[in-house]
């Protein structure tokens, strides 16, 4: 099931697009011919059961693993020829990537060396100062909450200026104050013209942020498509798919 | 039933073919051996083990070699049948180093007086024991078939290229401490009769190794078309 | 290649400030070194095998194990909260985290054996007088090559549940070349042999470094492409 509009001749391409993504190893088969288009301001939430292929679709987004064939298109041009155009990417999983033994300051200064930005340091003080962290700045990692860490770890997922975000689960392990902050600054990243795919087997949160809601069961779109009609609608046809 | 399980089924099945074949060529090398062939002069009947112990040296090298290069055309192809192709021949190689590294002690004790001795096939034989248990032991620990794949073939391309320094360090090793020449019958001096007996006996374990991989191959074949992924 | 440069001092100094902060890997690789040279002064028949012909392969034992446990926090710390993917997402080639990873364990390995090597002379009675160089030489070519393949199959083995089993298991059939050598060419330094006899092994330690460290330098990416 393509979406219409990645066939239409557009002046500007999607941020980023897949197009027939399938990932197979022998016979098995985690996703089987995916198609997706993110414009700047989307926020695309990707919900299925467990095994559907979420994270693999995500995995392949986000240049970290190949398909077995299909493309994916990072501003049009396949990431397979360019693949350092991923530093467009963002990635913000339920494990912070973050090394325990160093501060965050240290973190976010490795990172943005990784990266190749021009002030590593600069761009780690800054990074910790929007994550609200800067007096946390020299405490090793180990030491800090689960909330602050998940703070430095967005800090650390958005310090490139990526354009593109992955979320996988995002909200899992966070009390309520916390998800209600990461939804926030989601929502502002939208808003500003980020496009976001946030994968979550958990639908309840992330509705809200949403403007296309996708279904995946078994490696293929059981739904897909704008968000339209409201979550219960979505919820029931999710039950329906999943019985059926 | 699939037509993928039925191609599997057959490959097994004439593997199994190649098998009894290779046991009957067995079956006849063994009374070749020990009614047709003239005994050692020094070493007595115990030397007749060499007409298994050094075919076995072989096939567990060249099923060896067959795992390297299976493992760099799988790296480069990225095709799976590669990758079944390489597990099932490091399994028959294993059975293989076994054979050999029991018959050695047997042929060593009667002849040499010592249960072990670090000649250079031993020790290279031994050598591609570990690297073969090393091997199946990974597949074994890694669930995801497209990571144990990926893996399993670097380290079949390391190892076939580890064979070659192993033998030079062993090589050298000797030379500056020379040790007797006990293995006299393996060298080209060899009377016809031996020889002709010690060639035939290599190529009926070559096929025998055939035979395994066929099988084994027709097996896991079955095996990955049936449950999607195999559990090994 | 700038940039690779770049990343790679940048993954080795990353690994090195970890392992500053820790000291648990280093100070057990240490400690380890100690026991075994003990050990084996203890465990010899003093009558049958003097101290001089037991030394050197003592001293490269020490140092093939101590590699190995050096080796097993390789990637282990990139474990822990999904790191390696944080590597893995960065618009940086696979080769140059390899060649980030591999500075970080040699210097590492190399760590340890500069602390064995005193202990070793200390233990053994050994008069290095005119050998030192030759063996510092030597060891650092034996480990420039384990070093290597010890970095891919620690990025192989930490997936694995008995990483910790698995990697000793893997690569110790790899360090047969490098502690031969060693060995061999550590023994004939002592003993004041002619260059002649050694520089056979010197050369295939060396062809070791070039053929393995190449390598794994070609094959690392396909171990972390999926």
């Amino acid at each position: 099931m393509s979406s219409p509009r990645l066939s239409t001749p557009l002046a500007e391409p999607p941020l980023l697009a897949a197009a027939a993504l399938t990932r197979r190893f022998g016979s098995a088969r985690a996703l089987a011919g995916v198609d997706l288009a993110v414009w700047p301001g989307e926020c695309h939430l990707v919900a299925g059961p467990n095994g559907a292929g979420k994270s693999t679709l995500l995995r392949l987004l986000a240049g970290l693993a190949r398909p077995s064939s299909g493309t994916v298109l990072l501003d049009g041009r396949p990431l397979a020829e360019q693949p350092f155009a991923r530093r467009a990417v963002g990635l913000l999983s339920h494990q912070s990537h973050l090394y325990d033994d160093l501060t965050p300051a240290e973190n976010l200064e490795f990172a943005a060396r990784l990266y190749g930005l021009p002030d590593p340091a600069g761009a780690a003080r800054a990074g910790l100062a929007s994550a609200g962290l800067s007096d946390r700045a020299d405490d090793a990692v180990r030491r800090l909450s689960r909330g602050m860490v998940q703070r430095v770890a967005i800090a650390r997922a958005l310090l490139h200026g990526p354009r593109v975000l992955l979320l996988d689960e995002p909200f899992t392990g966070l009390d309520p104050q916390s998800a209600t902050r990461v939804a926030a600054l989601l929502e502002t990243q939208r808003a500003q013209g980020r496009g976001l795919v946030l994968v979550s087997h958990e639908v309840h949160e992330s509705w809200k942020l949403a403007t296309h809601a996708h279904l995946l069961v078994r490696g293929a779109w059981a739904v897909t498509g704008p968000k339209n009609g409201t979550l219960d609608e979505f919820l029931h046809r999710y039950r329906e798919v999943l019985d059926g | 039933m699939t037509t993928e399980s039925l191609a599997a089924r057959r490959t097994a099945v004439q593997g199994l073919g190649v098998i009894g074949l290779g046991l009957a060529g067995l079956a006849a090398v063994y009374v070749l051996a020990l009614d047709h062939t003239p005994v050692e002069r020094f070493q007595g009947l115990p030397q007749k083990i060499f007409y298994v112990h050094v075919p076995a040296a072989w096939c567990a090298l060249l099923a060896f070699s067959l795992v390297g290069i299976a493992s760099a055309l799988y790296l480069w192809l990225r095709d799976p049948r590669l990758d079944l192709f390489a597990e099932s021949t490091a399994e028959a190689g294993l059975v293989f180093s076994v054979v050999m590294l029991t018959t050695g002690p047997l042929w060593g004790k009667p002849v040499w007086g010592t249960w072990w001795t670090w000649d250079a096939r031993l020790t290279l034989t031994l050598m591609l024991f570990f690297l073969f248990l090393g091997y199946r032991a990974l597949r074994g620990a890694l669930q995801d078939p497209s990571e144990r794949a990926r893996f399993s073939a670097v380290v079949g391309l390391l190892g076939m290229v580890l064979v070659p320094f192993v033998h030079l360090s062993v090589y050298l090793f000797r030379t500056l401490h020379p040790q007797p020449i006990v293995l006299k019958p393996s060298s080209p001096s060899l009377p016809w009769e031996m020889l002709r007996t010690l060639l035939l006996s290599v190529g009926v374990y070559t096929v025998l190794l055939f035979g395994f991989v066929m099988t084994r191959y027709g097996l896991g074949r079955l095996d990955r078309a049936g449950g999607g992924d195999d559990a090994r | 290649m700038g940039d690779f440069l770049r990343v790679a001092i940048a993954v080795a100094a990353k690994d090195l400030r970890v392992e500053r902060r820790s000291k648990t890997a280093l100070v057990s690789a240490m400690a380890f070194a100690a026991l075994v040279l003990m050990i084996f002064n203890f465990a010899r028949d003093a009558a049958a095998l003097s101290r001089e012909m037991l030394g050197p392969s003592a001293l490269w034992i020490t140092f093939a194990f101590s590699g190995v446990i050096a080796l097993n926090r390789s990637f282990a710390l990139e474990r822990e909260h999904g790191a390696l993917d944080g590597l893995l997402l960065a618009p940086v080639s696979r080769g140059a985290l390899f060649v980030g990873k591999y500075l970080a364990n040699l210097t590492f390995v190399l760590t340890v054996e500069a602390v064995a090597l005193p202990l070793f002379v200390l233990f053994f009675g050994v008069d290095l007088s005119g050998a030192l160089g030759g063996i510092v030489v030597t060891a650092i070519l034996a480990t420039a090559g384990f070093v290597a393949v010890g970095t891919v199959f620690a990025a192989m083995t930490v997936r694995t549940r008995f990483a910790e089993l698995m990697l000793p298991l893997l690569v110790l059939p790899f360090l047969l070349p490098p502690v031969i050598g060693g060995v061999q060419v550590t023994a004939r330094l002592l003993a004041g042999r002619p260059m002649s006899e050694i520089m056979g092994w010197l050369r295939i330690l060396a062809l070791y470094d070039l053929v393995f460290v190449t390598l794994c330098l070609l094959l690392f990416p396909s171990l972390m492409d999926e």
